[in-house]
């Protein structure tokens, strides 16, 4: 490279840099909060009244039965009411993910989106006035009767997107999911164990099943987050809902070093000590763990409900599944959410035509279709006909825990920070890296730094 | 003007006649050749330079990719150098260094060495089994690894299998094996890189070297520090340059095999530009994050170049 092209790329570069300098990133999507429609009083709930809306939604249902269902009901919806056209764009979760924030501050913005419900996707939408509150259209379709409150919680924020789990309501979900315990009937009974109907059985049953040689509980923690769902089955036996809410919301008030949360803490790395998980956990991957359960290997795996219709398959008749068993005299409680809510930018030029799509893919007769398609449909699941016992015993699940209110968010919701923070704390304590109390610890401290300042 | 450029290049020539030594060289004016680059840079400007702009710009703003940026300085900068898990990270990529450049060079130069005295059959053949895991993209390379290294996969299996149950373990889950387990794939992957580049090197050695060097008593030891590795030295720079590169900015190897666990063992500063920039909405020290590791990039692959051309001279 000679000297005279070396300072003209100098230059350049300093004029591109200077260019982007102009102005302050994010400065110019500040208009377009201001113009956003604000549902009126009068809201129009006859999508046939609406003149011709053409609607562009992004969506993420693009797995086997998400995807019928999605395009059922599309189907129906433009042919019920013609003036309203569907434009569908759907994309994977990682895709929507990485995408959509860009979709959102765009001159070209979607009318409906499926935002994650974790404060740095629907959050930040919410803080930077990106989707709007459906509170009206909540009162005006009769959501609050529809949906129970812990369903709705999990879409709700405060109007400046700090609070979360109260507040306006900002989306709702077309399917449900929870973490629960599913078991391998057949193994059940080769060891003699009764399905445990509480925590204490439960443990028990831990027990027999490593005397006798099986892996109780298989565990793979390699990809970090499955630890979070198996420490949030466990915590919820200890600690009482409404303290895992307000430290899975990141609310003032609560404490991850309370006693409670120590003996869920040891509770879980004792289990460790008593051998109860697959050898290696750390170092054992999600998919390949829950593969070999389907193939037989293990006795109790807790686990989210997207994994039924892979289990079902492959176990078949042997696949049994429940909440968590509570500890005597205890309500249910299961950690939990819907599938992404369906929410409604501030770029759209038809919130009522928005509210009336997303309350034709929530209404009962859209609930049906989700069930036929092999998903639990966040209302009503205990009412809809399931293909499979199991899928039936997880409908009924469903219907239970969020009838009772007994949903508790996931943990890692807590903070912006939170998912690494309790990811590396809890690969460390369960590896034995460091003491209970530290990683309570580690956990109060991001808790504290968060709703502190 | 009313003359067009070649024309006035041409009364220019013509005017004065050429000097001996000094002034610019006979022909078209310099200034022409920067037309012909402009197509190239435009490319470059548009894809890299503006983005990279644009980064600086960004790395001085506390945003979080949405709401209005608010201007902070250096004070990105600051948290990066302050940032105790993130000097871990660059910690674990000085590591990786020694297990994506050092160890591929070193065992690459013993090879091809050794390569040079005895005279191999099929070398295609392996030059290109050799070369096989650089042509792979590295996310398959990670998922094929993740299953070597499982609780139960092929490597544990091999080590019980030949008695040594107790090296036997989770590898990619150990605190104390995990970075030098992903590490090790990266030895894997440069290693093809490094011979390919050294045999093609040593070809080029002409055979009377080595004959004078052994006329001259010269040992394989000898020969390979007289001859050898002299005459490798460019190529040597070539590899250790694409593999410090490789190393510093390891992203996928680590975000598909252990996403930086257990714990933070594994963590690398590509993967915290990715978690911050798209995980946890903090766009502005993200960008402070990628500016820095793109800094010392570019100031480790100037000193490996610097210090073999000053070798050569």
């Amino acid at each position: 490279m000679n000297r005279p092209l070396r300072r003209t790329a100098l230059a350049a570069g300093l004029v591109a840099v200077l260019a982007a300098a102009a102005c302050a990133p994010g400065d110019d999507d500040e208009a377009s909060g201001d113009e956003s429609p604000e549902p009126t009083s009068d809201i129009q709930t006859d999508p046939s009244q609406m003149g011709d809306v053409t609607l562009v939604v992004w969506d993420q249902e693009v797995r086997g039965g998400q995807n019928e269902q999605i395009e059922a009901l599309n189907a129906q919806f433009q042919e019920m009411y013609p003036n309203i056209t569907i434009e569908r764009v759907s994309r994977s979760f990682d895709d929507l993910m990485t995408t959509l924030q860009l979709a959102l501050t765009g001159d070209d913005a979607p009318d409906v989106v499926q935002a994650n419900n974790s404060r740095s996707s629907m959050g930040a939408f919410v803080e930077a006035d990106l989707i709007i509150p459906l509170d009206d259209y909540a009162d005006a379709y009769g959501w609050d009767e529809r949906f129970p409150e812990s369903v709705r919680a999990v879409a709700s924020y405060s109007d400046d997107g700090v609070t979360f789990g109260e507040g306006s309501l900002y989306g709702v979900a077309q399917q449900g999911e929870m973490v629960g315990v599913f078991y391998n009937k057949a193994k059940l009974a080769e060891l003699g164990i009764e399905v445990p109907q509480t925590w204490e059985e439960f443990v028990a049953a831990l027990e027999t099943a490593e005397a006798a040689g099986e892996v109780p509980l298989p565990f793979g923690n390699l990809d970090q987050w499955p630890g979070i769902h198996l420490y949030g089955a466990v915590m919820n036996r200890e600690v009482p809902p409404e303290e895992v809410r307000d430290l899975g919301f990141g609310r003032e008030g609560a404490d991850w070093t309370s006693p409670e949360n120590v003996a869920a803490a040891e509770e879980i790395s004792g289990f460790v000590d008593a051998g109860y998980f697959t050898d290696g956990f750390n170092g054992a991957g999600y998919d390949p763990v829950w593969a070999d359960f389907g193939n037989g290997t293990g006795v109790f795996l807790i686990a989210g409900t997207w994994l039924l219709a892979d289990l079902d398959a492959a176990l078949g008749d042997d696949l049994g599944f429940m909440l968590p068993p509570p500890r005597e005299g205890e309500p249910p409680i299961a950690t939990g959410a819907t599938s992404l809510p369906f929410a409604v930018t501030s770029a759209n030029e038809h919130p009522d035509a928005a509210a009336a799509y997303i309350d034709f893919i929530t209404n009962d007769e859209a609930m049906t279709i989700v069930a036929e398609n092999g998903l639990v449909p966040s209302v009503d699941a205990g009412g809809q006909q399931a293909s499979s016992p199991a899928q039936q015993e997880v409908f009924d699940a469903w219907e239970t825990v969020t009838s009772q209110d007994g949903l508790v968010p996931y943990l890692d919701w807590a903070t912006p920070t939170f998912y690494d923070t309790i990811a590396a704390a809890l690969q460390e304590m369960l590896g034995g890296q460091i003491t209970p109390e530290e990683y309570l610890q580690r956990l109060q401290d991001d808790y504290s730094a968060f709703v502190g300042g | 003007m009313a003359t067009s450029a070649a024309a006035r290049s041409a009364t220019l020539a013509d005017a004065r006649p050429p000097r001996a030594g000094g002034g610019r060289p006979p022909g078209e004016p310099r200034r022409v050749a920067y037309l012909y680059i402009l197509p190239a840079y435009l490319v470059f400007a548009l894809f890299l330079l503006i983005p990279l702009g644009r980064a600086v710009v960004l790395s001085l703003y506390d945003w979080n990719g949405l709401s209005v940026a608010e201007w902070v300085g250096l004070d990105n900068y600051r948290q990066v150098v302050a940032d105790e898990g993130l000097r871990a990270a660059f910690g674990h990529a000085a590591v990786l260094i020694v297990f994506y450049a050092a160890f591929p060079v070193v065992v690459a130069l013993a090879l091809v060495a050794t390569m040079t005295r005895a005279r191999l059959r099929g070398l295609g053949f392996y030059r290109t089994v050799l070369f096989v895991p650089q042509i792979i993209a590295m996310v398959v390379v990670a998922v094929a690894w993740r299953q070597i290294y499982a609780p139960d996969g092929p490597l544990n299996q091999v080590l019980r299998a030949i008695g040594l149950d107790g090296l036997a373990r989770a590898w990619l889950g150990d605190f104390v094996f995990a970075l030098p387990a992903v590490g090790f794939i990266g030895t894997w992957v440069q290693m093809g890189l490094c011979i390919v580049l050294f045999l093609a090197g040593v070809s080029k050695i002409p055979r009377e070297l080595y004959e004078a060097a052994r006329l001259d008593g010269a040992g394989p030891v000898r020969e390979f520090f007289a001859v050898v590795l002299p005459a490798l030295r460019n190529e040597i720079s070539v590899a250790l340059t694409l593999t410090v590169i490789a190393a510093l900015r390891n992203f996928d190897l680590v975000y598909v095999t252990t996403a930086g666990g257990p714990g933070t063992s594994t963590t690398v500063p590509s993967y915290e530009v990715y978690r911050r920039a798209f995980e946890i909405g903090q766009v502005g020290s993200a960008a402070a994050v990628a500016i820095t590791l793109t800094a010392m990039i570019f100031v480790l692959t100037f000193g490996i170049t610097r210090i073999a051309e000053r070798g050569a001279a």
